[in-house]
């Protein structure tokens, strides 16, 4: 991996840059697919960088790190190339000092990639209208983290004020596993579910979206309790004369329950952000039942 | 796809029922299976029979259930297609298919998550192994091969649905103790009498195992849940031979429950076309005679035939490569758009533009066939075909063969087609050039368009898959000079880092039952008619393929051919 740090500069010589260091590579920025723009402060920048990174090697992006840095300091504008190794695109660090905080779109603009889309993601602390930040706005998918929020179940609760198509959150993409191994449950019928309860640790807001996608779904009222965790431990679905119950304690290896079948293990491990990271990039369309269940969830009192 | 019980045109199952295992608890699948299969052969009063089906029913998946699944719906693009409960049986489970793609493709779709909570896999083989045994070699296998990382509780997972059983293909016993092992599973793991049956065999074992399935009841699916049976290919030898493999497998199974593989159609970028073709605009314009010339579609191999000598002498390059996998890419690429993705309107549109490939009439000018001599591939000393062993030293068999071919329909008239495959060339390489006109006037002077070749757009579907669109480009400077330069998509650089491999897709779709990736009889018929012709006319002649040394670019017939026409072969 080859690194440049370039200190006090602006977008536009990091972007010659950029097509500098291509054209010395050998590399045209062909065969790229999105330009991925992190918003996130230093202390989750490595991880950030690294989950995007990852991620890249399914969907090979620009990635621009936003860092805002000291409001005290003088304006200045520092920028870190990375190409090479790691990823298979190119990695951009800005870090923001002073005023030019507030303008982050201004260094973004001339660094993005044209003609394709543009994916924002805040892996900390994120706006609460994520389409109307100046950087968002750029974004035709927008990504937020509500476990990363210091009350997270508020923060999915009040995500429906903000929301604008192609808005999503990690806390739905981390339930996917769960919710297509409930649906392959369900392929072969069951019967009317009565009610039911999501058991996960205490402050868990995609257990609030499983419950509440389960019970929009099932038309039953589904509950979420506490347990000691990690993460999700079970699902519980009560119907006439048994249950359908998935139950996971290693955070790897879930056991699926059903009337009138035996007992059946399934891998179901809890993936790095990577993975949830590149399930968010593989559709960039409007993911509706996120939608439906985000206002659900702002209106749900079985927590 | 509903497989409803229907009665099957294969007569009467036969007197040798499953046998009664000697005790067995509480009303279970198991029985009612029992029940239904006495049904059948006992004719026991209607009423009983049905009710039994119902509850078989309760216990499988079909496509009705799955839509009509609260869990499901069509906007949530998140979760992704997982196939039913249900078992896949391999035959042939010691073969190096099986090793190298089936086994390892299992894993990765179990690792994808998309694999059924009690999904099993049942080997079948001629060895004397337990079920340890089985499970080591598939775990080495799928270290090996597998695309995806080795998680431990995927493989534990997968590990609690394998078995074994141990027979050859004529051993009564042996079928009898699968159905026994099947009902097991049945019961232990929920799958529902839904059973996918994979003959990873040389089709000469098709018959044998296709009248044990029969035999036994096993291809005959209790109400609400299927049977579904895989064959590889080669589908026949010629049109006679594929029509009674054809029978022998029709007498067993419904046309729809029959997968014919041809992996080619799993891959990415073969699915590709249609998207290319039919997703934008930007291409349909020109895609026709108007501006295509030519259309060349190659299939390049650097390996000899190895191992599979016996099976290729008297085979040869046309039957194993031309008249499946090129041919289904000359289908893809000539069709008409289809009026839905599903399997019915893409089979239909397939078999049209193949009913319409003609031959040209001298076939002695429109076709070349070669040989493999010595020589050096890749820097290495090889052998010729006619000294690998087990090749008789006066075998005529191709191992290169080329053939133009034509169109008969509005779009293509007079847009040739030509097909080449070998073995020992230059270079491993997989592609369909479309070859497009040159421009009608060009305003430059002819000093500067000098080296301007034909605009080409090409798919190339391995290695490196991707597209390349070549065009004329100034050459920078005061002259004006133009130059042909590439334009270059490549699909297979980072976006199929972790794709799915083309085995796994096909699985899939077994498992799932979507069809549309699978070649009909029609089609596999439809292309020996294609075929038979060119290998009768070189049958008849006395005189040996001509030889190409190993690691070039074919015989010089095939380069007469081209030229002739006045066109020339794209470099491997």
């Amino acid at each position: 991996m080859t690194s440049f740090l370039m200190g006090s500069t602006t977008a536009s010589e990091i972007s010659s840059q950029l097509t500098r260091l291509r054209h010395q590579v050998g590399a045209p920025a062909v065969g790229m697919v999105l330009t991925l723009v992190v918003v996130c402060d230093e202390s989750h920048q490595y991880d950030a960088v690294r989950a995007a990174s990852e991620a890249s090697r399914e969907h090979p992006s620009r990635i621009l790190a936003v860092i805002p840095r000291e409001r005290e300091e003088a304006t200045r504008l520092d920028a870190e190339i990375r190409v090479g190794e790691l990823t298979t695109g190119e990695v951009v660090l800005l870090r923001l000092y002073g005023e030019l905080r507030e303008h982050a779109d201004s260094v973004l603009s001339p660094l993005l990639l044209a003609d394709i889309p543009v994916v924002v993601w805040w892996p900390g602390d994120a706006p609460e209208a994520p389409a109307k930040d100046p950087v968002g706005g750029y974004g035709q998918r927008r990504v937020t983290d509500a476990r990363s929020a210091r009350d997270s179940v508020a923060a999915i609760r009040s995500r429906i004020d903000g929301y604008t198509p192609g808005d999503t959150d990690l806390a739905w993409t981390r339930i996917t596993p769960w919710r297509s191994l409930l649906a392959a449950a369900f392929d072969q019928p069951v019967g009317k579910i009565l009610d039911g309860y999501v058991e996960a640790e205490p402050d868990h807001p995609s257990a609030a979206l499983l419950a509440v996608w389960l019970s929009q779904k099932l038309d039953a009222p589904i509950r979420v309790t506490e347990s000691k965790g990690p993460g999700l431990t079970a699902v519980r679905l009560r119907l006439d004369g048994g249950e359908v119950v998935v139950e996971r304690h290693d955070s790897r290896t879930a056991t699926l329950v059903r009337p009138g079948q035996p007992n059946r293990q399934v891998a179901l491990a809890r993936r790095p952000t990577s993975d949830l990271l590149a399930e968010e990039l593989r559709r960039l369309d409007p993911d509706e039942v996120y939608e439906e269940t985000i206002r659900g969830v702002a209106q749900y009192d079985g927590l | 796809m509903n497989d409803s019980e229907q009665p099957s045109s294969a007569g009467p199952a036969g007197p040798a029922g499953p046998a009664e295992p000697e005790s067995v608890p509480s009303p279970t699948a198991h029985e009612i299976e029992l029940a239904v299969h006495a049904g059948e052969s006992l004719n026991v009063p209607p009423d009983d029979s049905r009710a039994a089906a119902q509850a078989a029913a309760s216990t499988a998946t079909t496509m009705e259930v799955m839509e009509a699944n609260p869990l499901r719906d069509p906007r949530d693009k998140r979760l992704p297609r997982v196939a039913g409960p249900c078992v896949l049986v391999i035959f042939g489970v010691t073969g190096d298919l099986a090793r190298r793609k089936l086994l390892p493709a299992i894993y990765d779709l179990g690792n994808r998550g998309l694999l059924p909570p009690g999904f099993s896999l049942v080997g079948f083989a001629r060895r004397d192994w337990a079920h340890q045994d089985f499970a080591q070699i598939t775990h080495d296998a799928v270290k090996e091969h597998a695309r995806t990382p080795f998680r431990e509780e995927v493989w534990k997972q997968i590990c609690e649905g394998l078995h074994f059983v141990p027979g050859s293909f004529d051993d009564d016993g042996a079928f009898d103790a699968l159905v026994m092992a099947l009902k097991e599973i049945d019961e232990t793991r929920g799958t529902g009498g839904n059973y996918a049956f994979y003959l990873s065999t040389p089709p000469k074992a098709f018959p044998v195992i296709i009248q044990q399935l029969k035999r036994t009841g096993l291809t005959k699916p209790p109400a609400g849940s299927w049977r579904r049976v895989v064959i590889e290919k080669p589908f026949g030898h010629d049109l006679k031979s594929a029509r009674e493999l054809n029978q022998v497998v029709d007498s067993a199974f419904k046309p729809d429950s029959v997968f014919r593989i041809d992996h080619y159609l799993g891959k990415e970028t073969v699915q590709n076309i249609l998207a290319l073709r039919f997703a934008n605009t930007l291409f349909e314009p020109i895609w026709n005679r108007g501006y295509v010339d030519h259309v060349q579609i190659t299939m390049a191999e650097d390996i000899g035939v190895g191992g599979r000598a016996g099976y290729y002498d008297g085979i040869g390059a046309a039957r194993d490569v031309i008249q499946n996998h090129l041919l289904q890419l000359l289908a893809l690429v000539a069709m008409e758009d289809p009026t839905a993705f599903g399997a019915a309107p893409l089979r239909r549109e397939k078999e049209k533009v193949l009913e319409a490939v003609t031959l040209p009439e001298d076939l002695g000018l429109s076709t070349a066939r070669g040989q493999y001599t010595k020589g050096w591939q890749g820097g290495v000393p090889v052998r010729g075909f006619l000294e690998e062993e087990g090749v008789p030293p006066d075998s005529k068999t191709e191992t290169y063969a080329a053939i133009k071919l034509e169109i008969a329909n509005r779009r293509w008239a007079g847009v040739p087609f030509y097909l080449r495959t070998g073995k020992r060339l230059g270079r491993r390489m997989t592609e369909v050039a479309v070859v497009f006109q040159r421009a009608p006037h060009l305003p430059f002077s002819k000093t500067d368009t000098e080296i301007l070749g034909q605009n080409a757009l090409v798919i190339r579907i391995q290695p490196d898959e991707g597209i390349t669109v070549r065009f004329g480009s100034k050459v920078p400077g005061t002259a004006m000079e133009v130059r042909d330069v590439n334009m270059d998509f490549a699909y297979g650089e980072a976006f199929l880092e972790s794709s799915p491999e083309a085995y796994e897709r096909l699985l899939l779709d077994v498992l799932i039952g979507d069809p549309p990736l699978f070649p009909h009889q029609r089609e596999v018929e439809l292309s020996w008619k294609v075929i038979d012709p060119i290998e009768e006319f070189w049958a008849k002649s006395d005189e040996q393929p001509e030889g190409y040394p190993a690691g070039t670019g074919g015989p010089t017939s095939a380069d007469e051919l081209m030229a002739r026409d006045g066109r020339a072969w794209r470099r491997l």
